[in-house]
């Protein structure tokens, strides 16, 4: 237990500040930006229990590797992504 | 519980008053202190990048003097002190979303649940610094050893006491002692004689500043870092303990590591 939370400590100094700084700034500026258009936050959270929904309707999925999140775009707008893992079994029928 | 409360504040922009309030705050957190820290520039959310708490924002103060939640909803809990929490600034409003009387009333029901709350203070002299030091008991201000920093750190004391305010504290930020030993910086002494104030803390510059914000990690839980080790002492002196300033020190302990070789 102890070991494993010294690796945890290790691997976070080994990672370049400057690289946590990149995706820290990311994420943040993300944020600010769906501040500035009315977003909640909430609403990703939201979004993706309906998706999850709306989706298995059709296929199965992955829910775990779910991931649905905001990027830049370009200077001012803002793109939503999704990537949606389908399960492997389905896609051998 | 009764604490208290303190403005961190400078005058001038730029001189280190967000860099002070976290590491001021974390360490009086590690102490084992209760901690809330209040970032008071409303538009230019800072205090919780520093800290590394932005993702977990959702709240602000401006939510809270609003009504839009309970005060108890917006304090985040930092991610290594249970006893730290951090009131953020909204992003989107600016400084007349909040009046003085507001903020007055906030400080006294934090004062109620911490030792201690901090206010991290916008730049200037309008009317979000007029919301920083709205209900405080204390204030720490921080100067660069320039003659434009100390200047305005002038006028901030003078503007303190007229709110009556008095007594504040120095914090003389981003020294380094390699130019005060050549003459090309301001001393320690002389900036406290020109001011006429107590003395809280001296922090050298260092690089390590750079590397703990690019973590959302203060220094002063970084053991290189020199700056680290001097807002710990400055946490310490909060606290009523009387440790000696790092300046002394670490002219001593580099002659020393130098004579055995260590450096
Ligand atoms: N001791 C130091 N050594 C090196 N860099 C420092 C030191 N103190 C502060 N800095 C850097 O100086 C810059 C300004 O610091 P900070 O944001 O804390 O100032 P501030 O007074 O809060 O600014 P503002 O008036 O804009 O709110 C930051 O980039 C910070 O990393
Ligand atoms: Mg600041």
């Amino acid at each position: 237990m102890f070991e494993a939370v010294k690796e945890i400590f290790k691997r976070e100094d080994k990672e370049k500040s400057k690289d946590v700084a990149k995706e820290r700034l990311r994420l943040v500026l993300v944020h600010d930006r769906m501040d500035r258009m009315g977003i909640s936050r909430d609403v990703l959270n939201d979004m993706k229990e309906d998706l999850i929904e709306v989706i298995s309707k059709h296929l199965e999925i992955d829910q775990k590797g779910l991931e649905i999140n905001f990027e830049r775009q370009d200077k001012d707008s803002v793109a939503l992504e999704a990537n949606i893992p389908i399960k492997n079994e389905q896609q051998k029928e | 519980m009764d604490g208290k409360s303190y403005v961190i504040t400078s005058g001038k922009g730029g001189v280190g008053k967000t860099t002070t309030v976290a590491n001021i705050g974390t360490g009086l957190a590690k102490l084992g202190r209760k901690v809330v820290l209040i970032d008071a520039d409303i538009g230019l959310r800072n205090l919780d990048v520093v800290l590394g708490l932005e993702n977990r924002i959702v709240y602000d103060i401006v939510d809270v003097v609003e009504g839009n939640c309970r005060l108890e909803q917006a304090l985040i809990r930092d991610k290594r002190y249970s006893s730290l929490h951090l009131l953020p600034a909204a992003q989107t409003r600016d400084k007349t979303a909040v009046e003085p009387g507001q903020m007055r009333e906030l400080m006294e029901e934090l004062k109620e649940d911490y030792d201690y709350v901090i206010v991290d203070s916008p730049a200037g002299i309008e009317r979000g610094f007029k919301n920083a030091i709205a209900g405080v008991d204390e204030a720490v201000v921080v100067t660069t050893p320039e003659v434009s920093a100390v200047r305005d750190a002038d006028r901030i004391i003078g503007m303190l006491e007229a709110e009556g305010i008095s007594g504040a504290d120095l914090i003389i930020n981003r020294v380094r002692m390699d130019m005060v030993k050549k003459g090309d910086m301001m001393n320690i002494e002389d900036m406290v004689e020109i001011l006429a104030v107590d003395q809280l803390g001296v922090i050298p510059e260092d690089e390590e500043i750079v590397v703990s914000t690019n973590r959302g990690k203060p220094a002063v839980l970084v053991d290189k870092s020199k700056a680290g080790q001097a807002f710990w002492n400055v946490a310490r002196r909060i606290e009523g303990e009387e440790v000696p300033m790092l300046s002394l020190e670490e002219g001593f302990f580099d002659k020393f590591k130098e004579f055995f070789g260590w450096s």
